[in-house]
């Protein structure tokens, strides 16, 4: 059983400032920030909605989901932070929803599971030097 | 504020300013009720496409309501068009799951749908705003019959974990106590003189009598237990009749507990322009409306068709795609323009020849993430046991929400609510779960709220927009920054290419948005083509 953290004072930051609000989003709660600390529980609660479970990622119509698993693009630590950090394509941006603890734990979990096995770890300050400020979400 | 702008008198702004700093945007917004300001979508009739070449060639890439109304204005107007969907089916986003439905999602899960005949649940749009003009006028020009979709109820629950002991309580109780409150605190403050700028003995007479009447206060603008307040928020001994017939009125909630829930927050959600009231729903599920679409158009359409590639040159537009009903064959389509709605989580990893600035723009816009799940349950329990008859209960758990059924209010049997809805962090969870992981969290979550939720529940089905393989997220998720430096490239129409859809529009994640994009790409593919553009 996994478990969920709710905090609603995140969540009322989250509605009032970050605006993860979409227009037929009944709601502006997120039900609270993204709680999970470790790498591996980061990945669970947040990647593989849609890079799946086992990070291979899927195909859908001509497009999808790319594997993490086994990809050598995360060969250079700084592709993987730049892809959480600001997105590209169908990949949102997690600049804001994760801290860069967050984010720092994830890429080293996943640079260093499925396939993967890069020994460099990112620091926090590695992530903390690769963004701006986070994009303000239109409401 | 010194002392020395006291002789000031506050702008109107100014005023308002004040009043939503000290007293939140409640009051805010009551008090701005009083200059009343509102534009509704800018949808005035049909486009007007006199004046085209007949026969000349579209090719609409996707057939969810953008492409079809895109098909239907253009052949109206003499165009010959043609439409190719990814899916077996036309209506896109616009889609009710019903008994015998299967979807299956990326990652390979199948679910199967197990409701009792009649019931459905909309996993996409589900609500239509009096003033989204463009959807409602061809919902009525197909003969699609909408019915009041109950938005506002407030004798719904808004739940917040951590305050009044973790126990729902009433929309109603919740707004009239923080609105008396905010009413009672304002109208001190004001009736002091303890605001940091004179307000005219005008407007402070009329900002005294508003916030006594509006927050039900007595006395010294005071907000307490009273039959008066008991009028908004009810009694704890209900009225009757004959001797025994005199009402107890109701104890409010504590000021504190009421301030610290944030509850107040689904009283502002429902002043946000697009949730206000009224609002309707197709009769029978959202999908109404693109069956009545459909039926316009579907001659024109051509399912499971998967585009590999748009290319263009000055002569037209070429689509290269496999047939997936002939066993993927390679075809080629050719049109002397193209309209693709295709959504952008996709589009954006297709070979398209455009302008550097579009294919910009189009991998600038990711697709929120997004669970909705639809719970069959033995009885409408919410009705029987809570008196909650349609609307929506807010909660801050994951689930976000639950709402009720508009339609068949006080039948027996089954019946299906919408046990959950959520975006953000809380969808990419549920999105990361299998179907009935999703499910049993919903249910756990959901029993929070309704006592009986394990007992009554049947079967459910949930579905993560996120992996649709047809649309890879639920809908477009700008950021200012990308409206900003994206926008004017992404609408613009390129050549012989012009894009539609709900990431188009500034009405974002609406069906009016896509119809609105829609109409705007065949206005401007209309006077391209006839030499006036």
């Amino acid at each position: 059983m996994r478990r969920f953290t709710i905090g609603f004072a995140a969540a009322a930051a989250a509605c009032l400032c970050a605006g993860q609000a979409l227009a037929d989003a009944a709601t502006t709660s997120t039900g609270g920030g993204v709680a999970a600390v470790n790498g591996q529980a980061i990945f669970q609660h947040v990647c593989q909605g849609c890079h799946m479970a086992n990070a291979r990622g899927a195909m859908g119509a001509g497009a999808g989901f790319p594997a993490l698993a086994a990809n050598p693009k995360l060969e250079a630590a700084g592709y993987p932070i730049a892809m959480v950090e600001n997105g590209h394509g169908g990949m949102p941006w997690f600049n804001g929803m994760l801290s860069d603890a967050q984010v720092a734990a994830v890429v080293n979990y996943v640079r260093s599971h499925f396939g993967n096995n890069y020994k460099d770890q990112v620091t926090i300050a590695d992530v903390a030097a690769s963004h701006g400020a986070a994009p303000v979400t239109e409401r | 504020m010194s002392n020395s702008q006291k002789a000031a008198q506050p702008t109107r702004r100014q005023l308002l300013t004040r009043i939503g700093i000290t007293a939140g945007s409640v009051a805010m917004y009551q008090a701005m009720t009083k200059l009343g300001h509102a534009a509704g979508t800018d949808f005035t009739s049909p486009p007007d496409l006199g004046g085209a070449k007949p026969g000349t060639t579209v090719l609409v890439l996707g057939a969810g309501l953008a492409g079809m109304l895109a098909a239907y204005e253009l052949r109206k107007a003499g165009y010959s068009v043609r439409v190719l969907e990814f899916q077996n089916r036309s209506g896109g986003r616009n889609i009710s799951l019903r008994g015998g439905d299967t979807l299956t999602e990326l990652g390979g899960a199948t679910q199967t749908v197990n409701f009792a005949p009649g019931n459905y649940i909309n996993p996409g749009p589900w609500r239509i705003p009096y003033h989204h003009r463009a959807i409602l006028h061809y919902c009525k020009q197909f003969g699609v019959e909408l019915e009041p979709f109950l938005q506002l109820n407030h004798n719904s629950f808004v739940h917040s974990s951590t305050t009044f002991g973790g126990v729902p309580q009433r929309y109603r109780d919740v707004m009239s106590d923080f609105t008396g409150y905010t009413a009672e605190l304002l109208a001190k403050a004001v009736n002091q003189n303890k605001l940091d700028q004179p307000v005219t003995p005008e407007e402070k007479h009329d900002l005294l009598f508003a916030m006594q009447t509006w927050g039900m206060l007595h006395g010294k603008y005071d907000y307490t237990k009273s039959d008066l307040v008991s009028r908004r928020r009810g009694f704890a001994k209900a009225r009757g009749g004959g001797p025994e017939g005199m009402p107890i009125p109701s104890d409010i909630l504590p000021r504190g507990e009421v301030m610290k829930s944030g509850l107040w927050a689904w009283m502002a959600f429902y002043m946000d322009y697009d949730m206000q009231t009224t609002m309707f729903q197709p009769v029978g599920g959202m999908d109404m409306i693109g069956k009545g679409f459909a039926k316009q158009v579907g001659d024109l359409v051509t399912h499971n068709i998967e585009v590999k590639k748009i290319a263009q040159n000055t002569e037209g537009v070429t689509v290269t795609y496999k047939d997936m009903a002939n066993g993927g064959a390679v075809g080629e389509a050719k049109a002397e323009y193209c309209i693709c709605t295709i959504p952008l989580p996709v589009l954006s990893q297709l070979d398209i020849q455009v302008n550097a600035a579009m294919q910009e723009a189009i991998a600038a816009v990711p697709y929120a993430s997004s669970v909705k799940l639809g719970l069959e349950f033995k009885r409408r329990f919410w009705e029987e046991d809570d008196a909650i008859y349609g609307g929506i209960s807010f909660t801050d758990q994951p689930i976000s929400q639950i709402a009720y059924p508009s339609h068949g209010s006080f039948s027996d049997g089954p019946a299906v609510l919408l046990g959950g809805y959520m975006f953000g962090p809380a969808a990419y969870d549920f999105a990361g779960m299998l179907p009935e992981e999703r499910i049993e969290h919903a249910l756990m979550q959901g029993a929070k709220l309704h006592k009986r939720y394990y007992q009554e529940y049947m079967n459910g089905v949930a579905v993560a927009w996120s992996r649709m393989p047809w649309t890879l997220g639920c809908c477009s998720m700008w950021s200012e920054e990308a409206r900003r430096t994206h926008y004017k490239a992404l609408t613009e129409m390129d050549g012989r290419i012009v894009l539609a859809g709900e990431h188009a529009s500034t009405i974002g994640c609406w069906q009016e948005g896509a119809l609105l994009s829609s109409l705007s790409a065949v206005t401007r593919l209309h006077k391209r083509a006839v030499g006036s553009a």
